[in-house]
């Protein structure tokens, strides 16, 4: 058993929300730099250019890459030999939250209830998804999720019959009909299989994937591929305002399904793709 | 790049064309979701605005939290079709000239914006960093209850905006999707 203590969580967690809102990895310059070169359209190309130039004044400034400083999104993978100390986890992740948003001068956009929508003034409480895993480290990943490409997203269940057909017409639905309001160049996180709520949980998680990594299965690596190309095809380009850039990349995950089963979930990410990790 | 200043008149209004790239100075509010919605219930209700609209621009934004020493924190636009319920009346009725956000408008803006002469501006989501720099001055003159989706009064300085929609309701995300579609 290794002892982790809840304080060292909640510090961690505070560093990891300022860290994502600013800091956008070199995974994402490459893939911005690449889609700067394919971008025909001179606004678009523009449109790149700027976002390039404000994520760097974000980055070396330590100020939120956008004012949507979103819902913070937190991963944890918690190895089962890991004890944790002084305090509950989902306590400690929610102080950390609470410390980052606000020592970090992030946008606090939480409110405590749908129906009567008042802000709860520190961003709390957190969406948390915990896996536990092997070993005895526990992985803490913030990914600050704004609602201008939340919005946009959409889960459809599918028929066994709709196949992938079904699959890339529904993925292009959503693209199109969200068109310039997820702020593209997008990042388009699918999941496929599981049921009604596995599929948006693996939609989101595949965000988290390094742009330009694909599947490591084939057949999915090549839906990616396809699904991409045809996004690029749409014309909606950077911002919706027209060019062959409109998402950077396409991450599926999968899951067994029912037999009867096809879900599908749709996660949009804006261009600003925040997410930072520590383990602890 | 045209330069305008606000107050903004009818004419300047209808002169701006789906694509011109604007940069504005002046005075310009803030308001989106919570704002809009209690602007119009206040109107309904018999009352009136904390804030004169007439020939003025709302600006989308709930920006970030200022550090100590800055004006304001990053603050670009949020999706501006949340607004479309609210904007026509205050367009018709209250003056409101212009807007800004990003993303399409629905066919009821469109039209107020035509009939009464108001202009669609958007500005890049997601360059808050950007945007700020060209906001000098940041003050909440209403709804302070409501955090970071308060009114605020912003002094913008040649802040830099392109024109989305205009009066006779040319849509520039139509135009640009049409130009570079393959499928």
């Amino acid at each position: 058993m290794r002892e982790v203590r809840a304080e060292e969580i909640t510090a961690t967690v505070a560093r990891l929300c300022i860290e994502a809102c600013s800091v956008l990895g070199p995974d994402w310059w490459q893939a911005m730099a690449a889609a700067e070169a394919k971008e025909e359209a001179p606004l678009g190309r523009d449109i790149l250019k700027k976002l390039q130039e404000n994520a760097l004044l974000a980055a070396e400034n330590l100020e939120p890459i956008c004012q949507d400083t979103g819902v913070a999104v937190v991963f944890v993978e918690l190895g089962q030999q890991v004890h944790i100390s002084g305090g509950n986890l989902y306590d400690a992740i929610n102080a950390g939250v609470r410390q980052g948003y606000t020592e970090g001068y992030l946008r606090k956009s939480v409110v405590d209830d749908p129906l009567l929508r008042r802000n709860t003034g520190d961003n709390t409480p957190a969406i948390i998804h915990t896996e536990i895993v092997d070993g005895d480290h526990l992985k803490i990943t913030v990914a600050p999720k704004g609602a201008g490409s939340e919005n946009m997203s959409g889960v459809k269940m599918l028929k066994p019959a709709d196949g992938v057909a079904g699959i890339k017409k529904y993925v292009l639905q959503v693209v199109e009909e969200a068109g310039g309001n997820p702020c593209p160049p997008i990042v388009v996180g699918v999941g496929i299989g599981g049921n009604l709520e596995k599929a948006p949980y693996l939609a989101k998680k595949a965000l988290l994937r390094p742009l330009g990594q694909r599947h490591p299965l084939k057949h999915v690596a090549a839906l990616e591929e396809e699904l991409l190309a045809a996004i690029n095809a749409s014309g909606i380009g950077p911002q919706g305002l027209g060019g062959r850039v409109t998402a950077l990349d396409v991450h599926i995950e999968i899951y067994p399904t029912h037999i009867a089963s096809l879900p599908v979930a749709v996660n949009l990410q804006c261009h600003a793709a925040r997410h930072a990790t520590a383990i602890l | 790049m045209l330069k305008i200043t606000t107050p903004l008149d009818e004419a300047t209004v209808r002169s701006l064309k789906a694509g011109d790239q604007v940069l504005i100075s002046g005075i310009i509010y803030t308001g989106r979701d919570a704002a809009h919605k209690r602007m119009v219930e206040t109107l309904r209700a018999g009352g009136e605005l904390p804030v004169d609209l007439r020939d003025q621009i709302i600006y989308y934004v709930g920006p970030c939290p200022a550090r100590p020493g800055k004006v304001i924190g990053s603050a670009g636009p949020t999706t501006s079709g949340r607004m479309d319920p609210y904007a026509p009346l205050l367009i018709r009725e209250k003056g409101l000239r212009g807007m800004i956000g990003k993303g399409g408008r629905s066919p009821e803006v469109i039209k107020a914006m035509q009939e009464a002469g108001a202009v669609y501006f958007l500005a890049i989501g997601g360059a808050g960093v950007l945007m700020a720099r060209h906001i000098k001055k940041a003050e909440v003159v209403a709804y302070e209850d409501l955090g970071p989706e308060a009114i605020y009064r912003l002094e913008v300085e040649d802040f830099p905006v392109i024109v989305g929609i205009d009066t006779l309701g040319n849509d520039l995300y139509a135009i640009g999707r049409a130009e570079y579609r393959r499928v």
